[in-house]
């Protein structure tokens, strides 16, 4: 009795494990428009509506949770902030001068520099789901292909770029965000717009990007920003990211100088506590 | 071994998919020290204590599968590693029986270590290209600090709700034994006439 009872223990933890191996595999060797994850966005279609409906039902306990958070947070950036609120009022007065100027240049060569994101289709959604797993910086909207969210397209919060779309269902879209280890971003530092591609510094980090590929000698400095470069009419293929939208902010040079140079830079937007975000619809649409 | 009888195989069902929505619509969002916290694999383990590990390896391959598909991660992975924790957990109930109030805290703790584990693993094995930063380190401690934290209060949730489907829920039974003088040593061999 013993023996046969040990016997099917073994045959069924052999039997699930075989069935994880195979289901890996399959999954591995599909296409993205495969079996497994057809499946797969049909189940997550069906349960679309239960989960944002948790989501919503849970936001308050979300903001007790995030309020406690915020509190402890916010004690610990005061310092921080005021030296940041000094730096930015020198900053703002040499902008002024700048901004006069480049109004004047936009008029005389009569380009509408007002052209704000309403030009690139922003469509609102709200987060209802984000990977607990560290391995997948992913999060999961609200919004779907019905609203016109295609894969591809950029998405940003209030405060800066926050990653891409990498799939869609009907009512919702899987966001792969910037500091997931496939993503890479061109993108423009400092006055002078230094080239380079922004990529997480390492898995599982969400406050630490680096910049790559930026030619030794560049003038760069902590405290420089760093935009998404678009597209520009040498390059063969079009970026993903339109001109111009923020990403962080140069935080340390490693090696500064030489070939190995290592530009690091913190997100401008605080990817662990993401609520409502914006999905580009239309990428390609005028400079904003 | 546990023999899963309609009523207590609906509650699980129930559990896990109530687990993996709670999960991934408000717990998942709520950082905690900079980590979120992970309940999947503390249901597992709480299902592995309770009904024995093939049950607990069921339950994890199941709800690591429901995860895998609700989160539209790689199918298979969080599966291998959480019906790995559940087999563990009822190995350790059918060959310890551990009692205490405490021992869902440590074997949370383990469950959650062993998850973190065999999730790297998993990612390594196929094919994660990234340094691992001390921040992915941090976090992993984080999340294992909290729910270290929280296995408790989430295996005598888990506890509560099938407790009525339990056919030998194992303090029941050591109490039973313990009245009846079924199960101790000192009872054997004695001969009081």
């Amino acid at each position: 009795m013993y023996d046969k009872t040990v016997r099917r223990r073994r045959a069924v933890l052999g039997l699930l494990v075989a069935c994880s191996l195979i289901l890996l595999t399959a999954y591995f060797g599909e296409s993205g428009g495969g079996a497994l994850h057809g499946v797969q966005r049909g189940t997550s279609e069906v349960l679309n509506p239960l989960q944002e409906g948790a989501s919503r039902a849970l936001k308050p306990v979300r903001d007790l949770f995030g309020w406690f958070g915020d509190t402890i947070a916010a004690k610990g950036q005061v310092q921080d902030l005021r030296t940041e609120r000094d730096r930015l009022r020198s900053e703002a007065l040499r902008d002024e001068s700048l901004v006069r100027d480049n109004q004047r240049l936009s008029n005389l060569l009569q380009l509408d520099g007002a052209l704000g994101l309403t030009s690139l289709g922003p469509v609102t959604g709200r987060v209802i789901f984000q990977s607990p797993t560290v391995w997948y910086a992913t999060i999961r909207v609200d919004k779907g292909s019905d609203d016109g969210v295609r894969v591809g397209q950029p998405v940003i919060n209030e405060e800066a770029l926050i990653g891409r779309v990498t799939d869609v269902i009907g009512g919702s879209a899987q966001v792969t965000l910037i500091t997931d280890t496939t993503t890479a971003v061109p993108a423009r530092a400092g006055r002078r717009g230094v080239f380079g591609i922004v990529e997480p510094a390492s898995a599982g980090n969400p406050t630490d990007l680096v910049m790559k590929f930026v030619l030794p000698g560049t003038r760069l400095s902590p405290g420089d920003r760093v935009l998404t470069r678009g597209t520009e009419p040498q390059d063969r293929r079009q970026s993903l990211y339109p001109v111009g939208l923020p990403i962080g902010a140069i935080t340390r040079i490693d090696n500064e100088g030489t070939d190995t140079q290592e530009i690091h830079l913190r997100p401008f937007a605080d990817l662990r506590s993401l609520d409502f975000v914006q999905i580009l619809t239309k990428p390609r649409g005028p400079r904003p | 071994m546990t023999q899963l009888q309609p009523q207590l195989l609906a509650r699980l069902v129930a559990v896990g998919v109530l687990g993996v929505i709670v999960q991934t619509a408000a717990v998942s969002q709520l950082p905690i020290a900079g980590a979120n916290a992970d309940v999947t694999p503390l249901l597992v383990m709480a299902i592995g204590l309770l009904c024995g590990s093939l049950a607990g390896a069921c339950f994890g391959f199941g709800v690591g599968l429901f995860f895998d598909i609700v989160a539209l991660q790689t199918l298979g992975v969080s599966s291998l590693v959480l019906l790995g924790v559940g087999y563990g957990a009822g190995r350790l109930r059918e060959a310890r029986d551990p009692e205490g109030t405490l021992v869902p805290l440590a074997v949370g703790a383990a469950a959650t270590l062993a998850a973190a584990l065999g999730f790297a693993l998993m990612q390594f094995l196929l094919g994660a290209d990234a340094p691992v930063s001390w921040a992915l380190v941090r976090q992993t401690l984080a999340t294992l600090l909290v729910n270290t934290l929280i296995a408790v209060p989430v295996y005598a949730v888990v506890r509560r709700v099938l407790q009525a489907s339990l056919p030998d829920d194992p303090r029941r039974r050591r109490r039973r034994a313990y009245t009846t003088g079924g199960l101790s040593p000192l009872s054997k061999g004695i001969d009081l006439g």
